[in-house]
């Protein structure tokens, strides 16, 4: 808190938080939201938060945080730091105990007029085939070298086993293979936590969603999206493996903090020199994470389609399951960026925040060339959920960033003694939305007032140029881990 | 969400916090304290250990699929704690599972004595 006199405005949706706000920051900190927003991040040291990221070492341009900003463990949600490659850092609570927590969009050809009679049908059957909840084992069984493959070799190596198409990699990031992951620097107990999840949705926030298109604008077309289509979300990460990363990391950067002579003012943002040996064997294992996540949502993707074709009775191909595009919104990857004229190497970490790259850049598939690259955003229950597309003014103002979703105002406690699961999931019926939990409190956490309105957070981001919208889907069947 | 926990000793406060951590994951009471699982950490210094401590237990939770109902911790140096906790497989209907926990984190975190009690804080990412 009492970061908001500090505050200075640049322009309708940006806010600077000059670079003398605090002792230690290097760049000052940008921070994407309309007022309301502002407020409500500096009361809950979200403000703070993005000044103490601001105090990395080797950080360029400035700490930025995207309009679902929230108070998270060290680094803001929806924050975005870029950090020198050679002589920056690479700090694990920039990624996030979720490594490549991400979402997924599956398109179908289906009118929502067709099957919404076979909509109970087909979410009982989801219910039944994708695992969820905590104690669950995944459907894969595979023995330790399989493991260390999948995380070496991402979801390519899933496809030749049969699981998810060739295709599919076109809608990945990095085509479904982070690069220079290394199981060696995945731990034993990390390796333990993560071996029986491959397929699991998980718990918390991680969701399956049906949803309808509601509206499209261009090039929604170009993209394969229709008004009244049948689309499904999945919202899942890496599970123990990254949360397992994480901890081991911010342990291993905590040993070594003082050998490099880094003072920071919050222990959860330890960090190494991108260039040291900490710092590349966390780079490894997180990118193992991060092809076990792309893994992870690629087989379910797999019984979503088994379960679509066995309701509509086609094969999903006929069905034009496509998947649009897979986001990770907790990662850093090694990007090339122009600051203040000159092209840098960076190190772009985004936690809570989502690559919005143009057509331009060489990273997005040739097919999103003309349109840019999708962006798939998240409601929360009960909302609306978007689907955006990167821009060129994302790349000048945010290291092509946006947001990944609507962003917390209650904590998951606060939101379980001010809703009942069993109330709510009545709610979300009453309001045409069919409802499947592993746990009725599980559901309460996640009730629509513990988030921000996604479509004022939408909204800034497009006011801001951080991403233009394209398509609004509404719910109508959910389920939840 | 995180728990602050009490003891009379550093044994007794890492128990409680235990307890108290699994307390935001499923019923505790609901838990038959059938068998005995032992827990073990090592850190280089007294609140590190608390976290390690605790992601002992949330890794036997997720690995094993284990529900623990109660502790008991036999001895806490600063570098070492060792005990065991009760409890059965994880069933989620009986046990009531309400959520999940991610990692213990270092935020905020507290390990300390007021006259003759400990007191442990710990903020969860769940």
């Amino acid at each position: 808190m009492g970061f908001l006199d500090k505050v200075k405005q640049i322009d309708e949706y940006a806010w600077e938080i000059p670079a003398d706000a605090r002792e230690g920051m290097r760049v000052p900190g940008i921070v994407f939201a309309d007022r309301e927003i502002l407020e409500k991040a500096d009361a809950d040291n979200a403000l703070q938060q993005v000044a103490n990221v601001a105090c990395l070492p080797g950080i360029v341009r400035a700490s930025m945080a995207m309009p679902d900003i929230h108070w998270g463990y060290g680094f803001p949600i929806g924050g975005v730091a870029a950090t020198l490659a050679e002589e920056g850092v690479i700090s694990p609570g920039g990624v996030g105990y979720d490594i490549s927590c991400g979402v997924r969009l599956v398109l179908t050809s289906l009118g929502w007029e067709e099957a919404k009679e076979k909509l109970p049908e087909l979410l009982d059957m989801l219910n039944a085939s994708v695992p969820k909840g905590l104690g669950t084992k995944g459907r894969i069984h595979l023995e330790r070298r399989e493991v260390e493959r999948l995380m070496a070799d991402g979801a390519p190596e899933l496809v030749a086993r049969g699981i998810g198409w060739e295709e599919d990699l076109e809608a990945m990031e990095e085509r479904g293979r982070y690069p220079g992951a290394d199981p060696s620097k995945v731990s034993e107990r990390a390796f333990a936590r993560g071996k029986d999840q491959v397929g699991t949705l998980g718990s918390g926030n991680h969701f399956l969603e049906i949803q309808v298109v509601e509206e499209t604008r261009p090039p929604a077309e170009k993209l394969g999206l229709f008004e009244g289509q049948l689309v499904v979300m999945v919202h899942s990460g890496s599970r123990g493996l990254g949360h397992q990363i994480c901890t081991d990391y911010i342990d291993v950067m905590g040993a070594s903090i003082k050998k490099y002579g880094y003072s920071l003012p919050d222990r959860q943002l330890v960090c190494a020199p991108v260039e040291s040996r900490e710092g590349r064997d966390y780079l490894a294992a997180m990118a193992c994470a991060a092809n076990f996540a792309m893994c992870n949502r690629e087989a379910i993707t797999h019984w979503i389609r088994e379960c679509f074709e066995k309701v509509f009775r086609a094969g999903a191909r006929s069905l034009g399951m496509h998947v649009l595009y897979d986001v990770s919104h907790n990662l850093a990857k090694m990007e090339e960026h122009v600051v203040d004229g000159k092209r840098l190497t960076l190190m772009v970490h985004r936690k809570g925040a989502t690559r919005a790259f143009p057509g331009s850049r060489p990273e997005v598939p040739d097919k999103y060339a003309e349109t840019g690259q999708p962006v798939i955003i998240p409601g929360d229950m009960g909302s609306h959920s978007y689907v955006l597309v990167g821009t060129e003014e994302a790349l000048e103002k945010s290291f092509g960033s946006t947001c990944h979703g609507a962003g917390r105002t209650m904590s998951r406690k606060a939101a379980k003694k001010q809703v009942r699961g069993e109330e709510l999931k009545r709610r979300l019926e009453g309001m045409g939305i069919l409802v499947r939990a592993a746990q009725l409190s599980g559901l309460a956490e996640e009730a629509p007032e513990a988030y921000k309105d996604v479509r004022a957070v939408v909204q800034i981001c497009e006011g801001a140029g951080l991403s233009r919208r394209v398509a609004r889907m509404r719910p109508v069947a959910v389920m939840k881990g | 969400m995180g728990i602050r926990a009490y003891g009379k000793s550093r044994e007794e406060v890492f128990a409680h916090a235990a307890l108290g951590m699994m307390s935001l994951i499923l019923d505790v009471e609901s838990v038959s304290l059938r068998e005995r699982k032992d827990v073990k950490a090592r850190a280089s210094g007294p609140e590190e250990l608390l976290v390690k401590w605790l992601s002992e237990v949330l890794f036997l939770v997720e690995t094993e699929g284990w529900a623990f109902g109660d502790f008991e911790v036999r001895e806490v140096t600063e570098e070492l704690a060792e005990g065991w906790g009760w409890g059965e497989p994880l069933d989620p209907a009986k046990h009531k599972v309400s959520g999940e926990i991610k990692a213990a984190t270092y935020h905020m975190l507290q390990l300390k004595r007021e006259n003759d009690t400990w007191i442990a804080q710990v903020i969860f990412d769940v």
